[in-house]
């Protein structure tokens, strides 16, 4: 024991009589680093819990039954009650456009790159674009649909026009989704239908899509629940509207996020106390995605995994 | 230098599996001791229980004695690093720190250990690249990486690195497994100039090379399949592999299994 | 798509004629490898439009300003005559952006560590899925909880380090505040750490078993082995996530635009309230802008395209460089 503890920390260690023991100096700038990697940790988990903590406490006091199923119409900032029933149902229909434009047009790229593409020059070019779309912020997103369409074709502020830019910012999240998911497929699955004659997109359809389907709802579903929180591109599209527009080709809509970001801009105790509901309200919805992906995944798993 | 390895009532464990069961030998100082049998034995695993690298793996851990001269290490209080410096390793594949330079490469446990003098650097660093005879072929190029040498040259690069250190052991785990015969030769010529320094044990899948290397072999067995590994018997190479006691073993030896 | 190619292929399928069925299979397969890179395709001419698009609609209000578009730190593109430039602009959003790096890198890195090597293993993956939940929350929410809970924290925080560190000109200023563009920068820190550490945790989770075993069995203590092994051999790629950071740093927008007071001028004393960024400008001035407004706050988003595509492109050049050298 006491040759153990010896600091040994003159060199070379050759000939020692004993173990030895690590010299106190490197001792410490281990227990150092790991101190800091902890608080590192810990440095992360602050922010999220106080977040979280905040959203629920000062967002359920105005999570009642007016706040679901009524809309901001004729409401005053300073007033008391009103709701975001326009802004749930703004966001759950421009979430579900977006899914519909973007899913096929992401499966389908995915499909090329894995299936199709190889080491070509189009399907390295897609592949490196599907990354830096990834990377575009979402306000310019919603820049090129005002530039596009609003601006060069004339339409107006529409639901439709906001999942339009969402549908920019969901693309790339589901194709790098499925892209994975199809790489997971087992080669001798494809060479098996091919060996029995089956032409080469039927196994695609029949086989390797079936397949990787878990996997792929489990990323669409993420992807969902990442562009419904999206706020900086709606500002430019759907624009705001305290009444119920349920058409979302037609005129202003709102959305959870833009109804937050109204609510929190008004100074009034009343406007804020909305603001939270609302946050709450989204991060609730966005978690309700976020699980259900989890459980597709976990409950929905193919049997060849 | 060279100290006698002394292990006793020794298990091992991956999570609830029980790996190797029960072990007990002696290990000679300035001698090379080979371990042999057949594959999942638990010789490598035992190996790894020398140097307190077994338990680097999660959930892995080791019940037992293994007393180095007079300090047992796994005694309490210990501290695995500082096993580790004592005991040195060599793997199975050779595994130079790719973006360290050969000289970086040998010279890292050093500064680890807090030798900073460049003079005294460049003076281990020689004679551990000498004491690997690598010396010749890399004296004009210590600054190139060391991944860029043959796969004969990294291992022996490994070795040079492993006794920087000076160590008072060196286990390798099947140190040839991967090397090209001429590279096998070559390690094996070194194995033989390093155990006037160290005691080497050696862990191999090639019965000729325990034969040749070896002063006292010792043979490993499972008596099935998920049975633990257990020693079946250790002794002078040379009766080992002419007179072995137990039948298993010759029946292992003489090809008969494994 | 599919199922009509489908129902076409089902029908011929019936047909007594077999090589009519084989050629079916081929004419369903050119469709569908169509479908397929016509999307692919689709994707790039995305990409174009958006530059495209963002260009024609910039140029009449560029052509309608009176001021240096570059290096003008006035934004008042409604008046008449218009006069704009994005000095301003791009002075908040490199300044909050990097800020925002430099606090979160070390966070983040620390993370990956703590997670992958630090923390017992049976909790290891819950806690790397806590600090995923971090992404999760959205921007808006960041945005308020900034505004309305850190702020008014920040406002100690930025008074001591005014008074403690005053004499770097970066937090001189006399009246330090709440609403300032290093608060920004701190929401900032916060939103891109969970892209940088898992980024940096993917890299770690390769780093082979070989380099670790080597320098553990050197005798190499935890901190070392990370350090001769861990570190080198991430480099590239914690150097690309954290570009990578960057980039979602800079394209933030309403997080920043609920956080930060606008007061007009460039003003290097970062704890003073004030400054704006691009993505935050737009957010917050496109609600009162008229037609030249729009096409000025077009041409600024044009310019924060390019910066953040340059920025993204450079980070996958160096994730990838990592790739072909190990």
């Amino acid at each position: 024991m006491t040759t153990l503890t010896k600091p040994t920390d003159d060199l070379p260690p050759a000939a020692r009589g004993s173990l030895g023991s690590v010299s106190a100096a490197r001792k410490l700038k281990d227990r150092l680093v790991q101190i800091l990697v902890y608080i590192a940790f810990a440095l992360a988990v602050v922010p999220l819990v106080s977040v979280l903590w905040t959203v629920l406490t000062n967002g359920l006091g105005r999570l009642d039954a007016t706040f679901l199923q009524f809309s901001m119409n004729g409401v005053g900032g300073r007033d008391e009650g009103g709701g975001a029933y326009h802004a749930i149902l703004g966001t759950l229909e421009q979430v579900a456009i977006t899914s519909v434009i973007a899913v096929p047009i992401a499966v389908l790229t995915a499909v090329y790159l894995v299936e199709y593409g190889g080491n070509g020059r189009l399907a390295r070019a897609v592949s490196f674009f599907v990354d830096v779309m990834t990377g575009i912020p979402s306000i310019v997103a919603g820049l090129f649909v005002l530039a596009l369409w609003l601006l060069t074709f004339g339409f107006t502020y529409s639901g439709f026009a906001g999942s339009l830019a969402l549908t920019i910012l969901m693309i790339p999240t589901v194709v790098r989704a499925t892209e994975e998911m199809l790489k997971l497929v087992p080669n001798d699955l494809r060479e098996a239908s091919y060996a029995l004659g089956v032409p080469r997109w039927r196994t695609v359809c029949f086989v390797v899509l079936p397949t990787a389907l878990t996997g792929i709802i489990t990323g669409v579903m993420l992807a969902v629940a990442r562009v419904m929180g999206e706020t900086a591109p709606l500002l430019l599209t759907i624009f705001f509207t305290k009444a119920i527009n349920a058409n979302p080709f037609e005129g202003p809509q709102a959305a959870l996020p833009t109804f937050i970001w109204e609510q929190a801009g008004d100074p009034n105790q009343a406007s804020i106390d909305r603001a939270w509901t609302g946050a709450l309200v989204l991060i609730l919805l966005i978690m309700l995605f976020n699980l259900g992906a989890r459980l597709v995944a976990r409950f929905f798993r193919p049997v060849s995994r | 230098m060279a100290k006698r390895i002394e292990v006793s009532g020794l298990h091992a464990y991956y999570g609830g599996v029980h790996a190797i069961a029960d072990i007990s030998m002696t290990i000679e100082p300035r001698s090379v001791t080979a371990f042999i049998g057949p594959s999942g034995c638990g010789k490598s695993t035992f190996l790894r229980t020398l140097n307190r690298m077994h338990e680097v793996i999660p959930g892995a851990r080791v019940e037992g004695k293994v007393m180095l001269d007079d300090e047992d290490l796994y005694g309490p209080g210990v501290d695995p690093v500082a096993v580790r410096r004592v005991v040195g390793m060599v793997f199975q594949r050779p595994n130079p720190f790719p973006t360290m330079s050969i000289y970086d490469n040998v010279a890292a446990g050093l500064k680890l250990n807090g030798v900073r003098r460049k003079s005294r650097l460049d003076d281990i660093v020689e004679e551990s690249l000498k004491g690997a005879n690598l010396w010749n072929e890399v004296k004009d190029r210590l600054n190139k990486p060391g991944a860029g040498l043959s796969g004969g040259q990294q291992q022996r690069l490994c070795i040079a690195r492993a006794i920087a250190v000076q160590p008072q052991v060196l286990l390798m785990d099947e140190p040839c497994s991967a090397l090209d015969p001429i590279s096998t030769l070559a390690v094996e010529d070194l194995i033989a100039k390093l155990k006037s320094q160290y005691t080497i044990v050696i862990v191999t899948h090639n019965m000729q090379q325990a034969a040749r290397v070896s002063d006292r072999t010792a043979f490993f067995n499972i008596a099935g399949i998920g049975k633990p590994g257990k020693l079946v018997e250790i002794g002078d190479t040379s009766k080992i592999f002419t007179k072995p006691e137990q039948k298993a073993t010759e029946e292992y030896i003489t090809g008969r299994f494994g | 798509m599919t199922t009509d190619t489908g129902v076409k292929s089902a029908a011929a399928v019936q047909s007594p004629v077999r090589g009519a069925a084989m050629s079916t299979g081929r004419a369903g397969d050119k469709i569908f490898v169509s479908a397929a890179r016509g999307s692919g395709i689709l994707v790039l001419a995305i990409m174009a439009a958006i530059a495209v698009f963002l260009i024609w609609r910039a140029i009449p209000a560029l052509q309608k300003n009176e001021a240096n578009f570059l290096t003008s730190e006035q934004w008042d593109p409604n008046g008449t005559p218009a006069r704009f430039g994005i000095a301003q602009l791009a002075f908040g959003t490199v300044v909050s952006s990097l800020l925002a790096l430099l606090m979160a890198t070390p966070v983040a890195i620390g993370i990956a560590l703590f997670i992958s090597y630090y923390a017992p293993r049976s909790v290891a993956g819950p806690l790397g899925y806590l600090v995923d939940l971090l992404a999760a929350v959205p921007s808006i929410v960041y945005g308020l909880w900034g505004l309305l809970v850190l702020a008014p924290h920040m406002e100690g925080v930025s008074s001591f380090l005014n008074s403690a560190l005053g004499w770097i000109p970066l937090f001189g200023g006399d009246n330090p505040g709440k609403n300032s563009i290093f608060t920004a920068s701190v929401v900032l820190a916060i939103m891109i750490l969970p892209i940088i550490s898992s980024i940096s945790r993917e890299v770690f989770l390769q780093v082979p078993r070989a380099h670790v075993e080597a320098a553990l069995a050197l005798g190499a203590t935890r901190w070392e082995m990370i350090r001769l092994a861990v570190l080198p051999y991430g480099r590239s790629g914690m150097i690309g996530a954290s570009m990578l950071g960057l980039g979602r740093a800079m394209g933030e927008t309403i997080a920043v635009a609920m956080v930060l007071t606008f007061v007009p001028g460039i003003n290097w004393h970062i704890l003073e309230d004030g400054g704006t960024t691009f993505a935050a400008n737009i957010a917050n001035s496109f609600a009162e802008a008229t037609e030249t407004g729009r096409g000025a706050l077009i041409a600024s988003g044009l310019v924060l395209f390019v910066i953040t595509l340059i920025v993204n492109m450079a980070a996958r050049a160096v994730v990838a460089r990592r790739k072909e050298f190990v």
